[in-house]
């Protein structure tokens, strides 16, 4: 158990160097249109070369990946062309942001879908699961704008229940919370469908498998079947999914950020692409691909601890 | 000895056409699947022969018939079933020229990243060793990546805006849109062919270990013919219904994409981009925005029913 | 522990089966899995359901337990336990039943238990549950019961997850947890089927103990007739959905009076005999599938003793056998068939002779490498460890001999194969083919002769062939591959040409592989491995899969065509009784050494290695008058990865020596005739071994046992032609008792209670169909058509339909009539019906 960990965690720094290098490639290969990205395209190419010189750019490149990763390292990704302000200043306040959306997000995605897979599952062609089933193949077809697009119009223009922008003015508090229903209420609509029919599926098959049939022919009551026997192994496979899922999830959240103007940190790189403020973007990148990756992690090493199979071999 | 396995009046096997028919009435059994085949089938008609629909011109601009709400006529007495856009432009019109722009690059970027991850996948799958590797680490790498995050770095920083998207238009003469177009499709390619290629190379992994495959490999069969003849045949069950399924996350793709003003240059009718212009109008834009909603939901949803079927169906023999 | 014996009557019966009709719904109908099927489980009895595959014994057991699935139901009959109908018990009741009065014990031990919880856990909520009792006191008795099962260490089983524990104690544990609250019944659904062979010698031993112990009853459910014989008292044998024969053990073995069980009987390999002395006759055709199953006797189509217009008339029922007390056979002709004359006939010893030597196996050694990544190995720099797959594989091969390789799983004959065809090569020493090294040539180096003359068939015939492709294609592409044949039109001609040799029909070119049972797909594999004018072919367990009755006649093939076409043919089994019967020499293989090997009489008879008798004291022989040594061997296989020190079979070996057993590679030695034993036994202690199966006699007894049936009859022939007479008489009565009460001869048809309502609600309907006062038929008409089971059927002559013509004239209104009664869940397939009825019509001529 302990060797794959470590081999997870060599291949995830391979993973970080690589696309820190893939990043590095993109944007600051080009020193000339670093140049012109952070002093505006009206300014002279006088200007860009002496920018160049004083910044250090006429260094090869090697040494200006090294520093910039040195740099990243320890929190320093560079000034915002954009804001004017350290870009780690920027990420903070914005990720902590998308941490409560996104956390609030996945608790109730999570929530939902374990009971409805579960509920599903445990029978298998019902009337139940045919509904369950395509309420969720309803809602994964209906991307964030467009659910986002129909909520707004019957909550906001229709109900004037919420309010159709959460830009939370005065920070994250509690006067405000209702600015973050209908974010949250889009994001959960999106993804509950994926994560509930995994759990179908996976429950689907534990109640078909062998040794559920040993656990009733054993005569045991149906709940003690249904917690003990199934349920545990039926959920390993969406736990670990769920997780890697994140990934996906936070893809939604940026869409979702940027419809409702709320001040995360999708928002702030989708405005540092629209802007062209490549320090933003890459710095961006890199903490996306970290979560990304550290996601991953915690999935495979919650999987070999659920399954005994593999934690005691 | 007198063993001649007796047989009873099989059915003959069916021509490649019978089958093709044959899987369609399958189809007929599930509803949900025979469901999501007419919506999908709905709009391909439509993509198909729009140019034959008595509508408006998608992009003539009426003035001072802005912003009509649905089921109203311009001073022309012009009958504007779904109202107008913020330019007077028809929206039954954009919407259904939309679908022909929508469905042509989303098929396209399809086929390029699933063409790409097949050939990733089958080859990891049956080469093995350091080769899936290989190509299974490029396929993390990239999947690393939110997929909306990867879209933005490679469109911002290879995009139409970009020194390169500059350096095609101006040099090679390129179509705004042709750049625009090939770009999404390549950003939609590395976002989407690791995942095809995880996939196919499951699948394979499992089908290699079948006896017809050792048969082969022991009558000396090259690798090519044993990806191409008798692997991936036998895996187009699961492919098939996975392509639908990720043609219809494509297309949710390029419509985000539109939404976040990235995606194909304007005029041209997409139903993303019709979001992101009506939301600039708040409460007036409403009927500028629901309608490419529906419109998005109802491809994907089909899309995803269709695939539900399929397998439905698959899973029965 | 109150409800063990003391209360239990010993009359009553523990178990019984009255007419028990089983089916299953699909979106086709009703599918009749069992139709009609009787049983009696005594107090202590052990009986064993015999069949093959899809005959309806696993239903059996299930329907026992009462877990049908959603799709499965009992349609009729009854079904006592302790003389209480188990149909009309409540869930609650049925779930202190089971598990605790009935258990069970099923295929695959690996996946009835639960991978993520302790052996512990899973054994102590039995008791738990059932008996209310503490943990503490559940875990004592648990071990009790894991030490009764003979498991070693039983504290340190109780403490493990499922996997880490081997089959063979797997499935001990699975028998312990049946037996922890003492079940007056035990259900035991192919138990050793997963295990290897001398591990299944281990867990039958078990098994056959266990009623003397417990004082349980068994139900034996198995496809192997040794095994029955071995742990059963009693004995039914089951044939597509119905029982055919049922008596003890000693009546059917001994005096069967079914063709279908003496058609089994004849397939099946005895490692007393061999194939000159009694052939193996297979039975011709297959299983019918359940809604094709033909009118009155099932077994018709593929009995020799089928008579038109008297087993394809009526349904057939069990009848007991005159002067046998309690045994009973479903067939109207059993007193009339002349068994002498349907006995296989001995045939002539012919004499092959052998060519010159074609291949060589010299020293060849296969190691795999295995990286070892833990830290432990990182810190001492070992890395990387061999697996000694093959480890000094020395033989040889001639022109047109047989060789078999037998061994248990492990014992790297696959691998062998592997390195034969080239997918991988030797780490030392040499194959030779014809004079050329092979075994360091990787397949795509060899040429297509090379390749072609080197063919395999291959274990698993679902797997065998591609079901992406027609079957003519896919032999096509080995012919042209091979360069046998040079253009398409040869090459179809050539596939033809192959069909007719593995004797199927010309026209299963153009089928897919799915369109075929496993039997047929396994004669085209072993088509395709002959296309190429093979000189060698290695068969890797190429029947093991197969029911036993298709098993003979794969094997008859295989070797017709060996023969035939002078191959030489390396048959890699691990059933020794199957090997004697076609293997001119046997090479006797364990983790990965050979132990023994010589001519096939010399492994079958002694001095043996202590290996081989093992092995072939427990292969279960069906044959009541062979006496054989029991042999069990202790502990599992151990792993390749871990091979004991010094002789490899020493850590199980009952005649181990001592020491040196332990410390030293055994020698070789040489019994004459090309007869070599790897062991440390001195010569005189081996030649001095017993034989472990033991013949009664001579051949002239045994010749005389087998001929007793046949003496019955043909002693009082007069007696049996009137017999016959009564039979063909049978019809009229059974008529006449049928038309007072204006309902058909029908066991299963409406009870009398029911009826008047079922008039009355016929009546009701005005516009009904032209309903049949009277049945016009005779029996099963409707049956003919695919699904329509028991059930539909009673519920369709409910509503006066009787016969298919009916259901041939059916109107729109008709059909909504019929909708309205049959109330399933899903669709039924009722046009489908209406062209089946149309179609039989029409042949009839109504």
């Amino acid at each position: 158990m302990l060797q794959l960990v470590g081999k997870r965690l060599v291949q995830m720094i391979l993973i970080m160097i690589t696309v820190s290098v893939l990043l590095f490639l993109s944007f600051e290969a080009d020193k000339l249109n670093v140049a012109s990205k952070v002093l505006s395209q009206y300014s002279t190419l006088d200007q860009r070369l002496i920018w160049l010189e004083n910044n250090g750019y006429n260094r090869p490149m090697p040494v200006r990946y090294f520093e910039w990763v040195w740099n990243a390292m320890r929190g320093d990704f560079g000034e915002s062309i954009q804001f004017a302000t350290p870009v780690s200043k920027l990420l903070k306040e914005h990720l902590l942001n998308t941490a409560v959306l996104g956390g609030l997000v996945f608790f109730i995605t999570v929530s939902i879908s374990l009971v409805l897979g579960v509920l599903s599952g445990i029978a298998e062609g019902s009337s139940r699961d045919r509904g369950i089933t395509v309420l969720a193949v309803l809602t994964t077809s209906i991307p964030e704008f467009a659910s986002a697009t129909i909520l707004v119009a019957i909550f906001v223009f229709w109900l004037d229940w919420l309010p159709g922008t959460s830009p939370f003015t005065n920070g994250l508090n509690w006067n405000d919370v209702n600015q973050l229903v209908l974010p949250v209420m889009v994001l959960v609509i999106y993804n509950f469908g994926y994560y509930t029919r995994m759990t179908r599926a996976s429950m689907a098959e534990v109640m078909t498998s062998q040794y559920v049939r040993t656990a009733i022919l054993k005569g045991l009551p149906h709940g003690r079947v249904i917690k003990r026997h199934a349920l545990r192994n039926a959920l390993i496979a969406p736990f670990t999914v769920m997780i890697l899922q994140l990934n996906y999830l936070l893809s939604g959240v940026i869409v979702t950020e940027v419809f409702f103007s709320y001040k995360g940190f999708g928002k702030l790189l989708y405005e540092a692409a629209m802007f062209g403020d490549i320090y933003v973007i890459e710095a961006c990148a890199m903490v996306a691909v970290f979560i990304a990756v550290m996601s991953q992690l915690i999935s495979d090493i919650g999987y070999t601890y659920l399954n005994p199979r593999i934690r005691f071999s | 000895m007198s063993d001649v396995t007796a047989e009873t009046a099989a059915p003959a096997p069916p021509t490649g056409l019978k089958r093709l028919w044959k899987s369609i009435g399958l189809l007929r059994e599930s509803y949900v699947g025979m469901f999501g085949a007419v919506l999908v089938c709905f709009w391909v008609f439509i993509a198909v022969f729009v140019d034959l629909l008595p509508l408006q011109d998608p992009l003539a601009q009426t003035r001072g018939a802005q912003m009509l709400p649905m089921l109203t006529a311009d001073a022309k007495d012009v009958m504007h079933w779904m109202g107008t856009d913020d330019r007077g432009r028809d929206m039954l019109a954009r919407l259904m020229y939309g679908a022909r722009v929508v469905l042509f690059w989303s098929v396209l970027a399809t086929v390029v990243a699933y063409s790409i991850g097949m050939i990733m996948g089958v080859t990891a799958g049956y080469r093995g060793g350091w080769w899936d590797e290989i190509i299974s680490f490029i396929g993390n790498v990239f999947l690393a990546f939110p997929q909306i995050v990867l879209l933005l770095v490679i469109i911002t920083a290879f995009g139409p805006s970009s020194q390169l998207g500059i350096w095609m238009t101006n040099e090679l003469g390129l179509d705004k849109t042709l750049v625009s177009g090939s770009l999404i499709i390549i950003a939609i390619t590395f976002s989407t062919a690791p995942q095809v290629a995880r996939i196919v190379r499951g699948i394979v992994l499992d089908l290699k270990t079948r006896d017809y495959i050792a048969a082969a490999e022991v009558r000396g069969e090259s690798p090519l013919y044993i990806m191409l003849v008798e692997l991936l045949p036998n895996a187009r069950g699961p492919l098939i219904v996975d392509a639908c399924l990720r043609l219809g996350y494509v297309i949710i793709t390029i419509a985000l994409l539109g939404f976040l003003s990235l995606g194909l240059p304007p005029p041209d009718p997409d139903w993303g981009k019709m979001i992101s212009d009506g939301r600039q109008w708040g409460y007036n834009g409403l009927n500028m925005m629901l309608w490419p909603a529906l419109a998005i939901s109802s491809l994907v949803l089909g899309l995803n029913l269709l695939a539900d079927g399929l397998r439905e169906i698959s899973l029965r023999d | 522990m109150a409800k063990q014996g003391a209360t239990v009557d010993k009359d009553t019966p523990v178990l019984e089966c009255k007419d028990l009709s089983i089916s299953y719904y699909t979106r086709a109908g009703e599918i009749p899995a069992v139709v009609d099927f009787n049983l009696k489980v005594m107090p202590g009895e052990a009986v064993g359901i015999v069949g093959e595959s899809g005959c309806g014994k696993s239903t059996v057991a299930l329907a026992i337990m009462q877990y049908m699935g959603k799709n499965g139901a009992i349609v009729g009959g009854e079904l006592k336990f302790m003389g209480r109908d188990m149909r009309t018990m409540s869930e609650e009741e049925l779930r202190n039943i089971r598990g605790s009065r009935i258990s069970m014990v099923y295929q695959e031990p690996m996946a009835s238990l639960n991978p993520s919880m302790l052996i512990r856990e899973q054994l102590n909520e039995v008791l738990i549950y059932h008996e209310g009792i503490s943990d503490e006191e559940a875990t004592r008795r648990s071990i009790e019961m894991l030490d009764a099962v003979r498991l070693p260490d039983p504290e340190r089983v109780m403490d493990s997850y499922p996997h880490q524990i081997s089959g063979g104690q797997q499935q001990r544990v699975v028998i312990a947890m049946a037996l922890l609250s003492n079940p007056q019944l035990l259900l035991l659904d192919e138990p050793t089927t997963a295990l290897d062979v001398t591990v299944e010698a281990g867990v039958v031993e078990l098994i056959k103990d266990i009623s003397k112990r417990f004082g349980t009853s068994m139900i034996y459910i198995s496809h192997n007739l040794g095994l029955i014989l071995e742990t059963c008292d009693k004995i039914a044998v089951m044939y597509s959905g119905e029982a055919v024969e049922f008596g003890t053990v000693k009546q059917v073995f001994d005096e069967m009076r079914h063709p279908y069980t003496r058609g089994l009987f004849n397939s099946i390999p005895l490692p007393g005999a061999d194939r000159h002395a009694r052939p193996l006759v297979p039975i011709r055709g297959q299983l019918p599938l359940p809604h094709e199953r033909p009118r009155g006797c099932n077994f018709g189509p593929r009995c020799d003793h089928f008579r038109d217009g008297l087993c394809n008339v009526h349904e057939l029922h069990m009848e007991p056998v005159k002067g046998q007390s309690g045994q009973s056979v479903r067939c109207v002709r059993y007193q009339d068939i002349d068994w002498d004359k349907a006995k296989p006939k001995a045939v002539e010893a012919e004499t092959i002779e052998f060519g010159p030597t074609v291949l060589q196996v010299k020293n060849m050694q296969k190691y795999y490498e295995v990286n070892d990544g833990s830290i432990g190995a990182l810190l001492t720099g070992k890395t990387t460890r061999y697996v000694k797959a093959n480890e000094k594989l020395d033989f040889e091969a001639r022109e047109a001999e047989t060789v078999a390789i037998v061994g248990e799983s492990g014992c790297g004959k696959s691998t062998f194969a592997k390195v034969m065809m080239g997918l991988e090569t030797a780490t030392g020493g040499e194959v030779i083919l014809n004079g050329k090294e092979i075994g360091n040539l990787p397949v795509n180096k060899r040429s297509p002769q090379l390749v072609g003359s080197l063919q395999m068939v291959f274990q698993n015939p679902f797997e065998t062939l591609n079901p992406s492709h027609s079957v003519g294609s896919q032999i096509a592409r080995v012919l042209r591959k091979f360069g046998v044949a040079k253009d398409k039109e040869e090459a179809r001609q050539k596939v033809l040409e192959l069909l007719d040799l593995v004797k199927l029909p010309r026209d299963f070119a153009r089928r897919r592989p799915r369109q075929l049972s496993g039997g047929q797909k396994q004669r085209v594999g072993i088509a395709r491995a002959f296309g190429g004018e093979a000189a060698v072919v290695v068969a890797d367990e190429p029947v093991s899969a197969l029911d036993v009755s298709v098993q003979a006649a794969v094997t008859g093939l295989l070797t017709d065509i060996q023969r035939k076409r002078r191959t030489t043919l390396l048959f890699i089994s691990h059933d020794l009784s199957v090997v004697r019967y076609l293997a001119d020499r046997v090479v006797v293989m364990y983790l990965g050494q050979i132990m023994e090997q010589g001519n096939t009489e010399d492994i079958f008879s002694p001095p043996y290695h202590p290996y081989t008798e093992a092995l072939l004291s427990a292969v279960p022989i069906a044959d009541t008058s062979i006496e054989k040594k029991h042999i069990v061997l202790e502990g599992d296989l151990p792993s390749p990865m871990n091979p004991p020190s010094g002789c490899p079979f020493q850590t199980r070996c009952p005649r181990k020596i001592g020491a040196i057993c332990e410390q030293q590679m055994p020698p070789l030695k040489e019994f004459g005739n090309g007869h070599r034993i790897l062991c440390h036994l001195d010569d005189d202690v081996l030649t001095s071994m017993e034989p472990v199966i033991a013949m009664p006699g001579d051949k002239a007894k045994r010749g005389k046992a087998s001929a007793k049936p046949a003496t019955a009859p043909s002693s009082g022939r007069a007696k049996a032609a009137a017999a016959a007479a009564a039979l063909a008489a049978m019809p009229a009565p059974v008529k006449e008792k049928a038309r007072p009460a204006a309902t058909p001869a029908r066991k299963k048809a409406v009870a009398p209670a029911r009826k008047p309502a079922a008039a009355k609600k016929a009546a009701a309907k005005p516009a009904g169909p032209v309903r049949l006062k009277k049945p016009e038929s005779k029996a099963d008409d409707l049956k003919l058509i695919s699904g329509v089971g028991p059930k539909l059927e009673q519920t369709l002559n409910k509503l006066g339909f009787w016969h298919f013509s009916q259901i041939a004239r059916w109107t729109k209104k008709d059909i909504a009539i019929v909708d309205d009664e049959l109330s399933f869940k899903g669709r039924i397939e009722r046009d489908n019906w209406l062209k089946q009825a149309k179609a039989l019509a029409k042949k009839s001529g109504r």
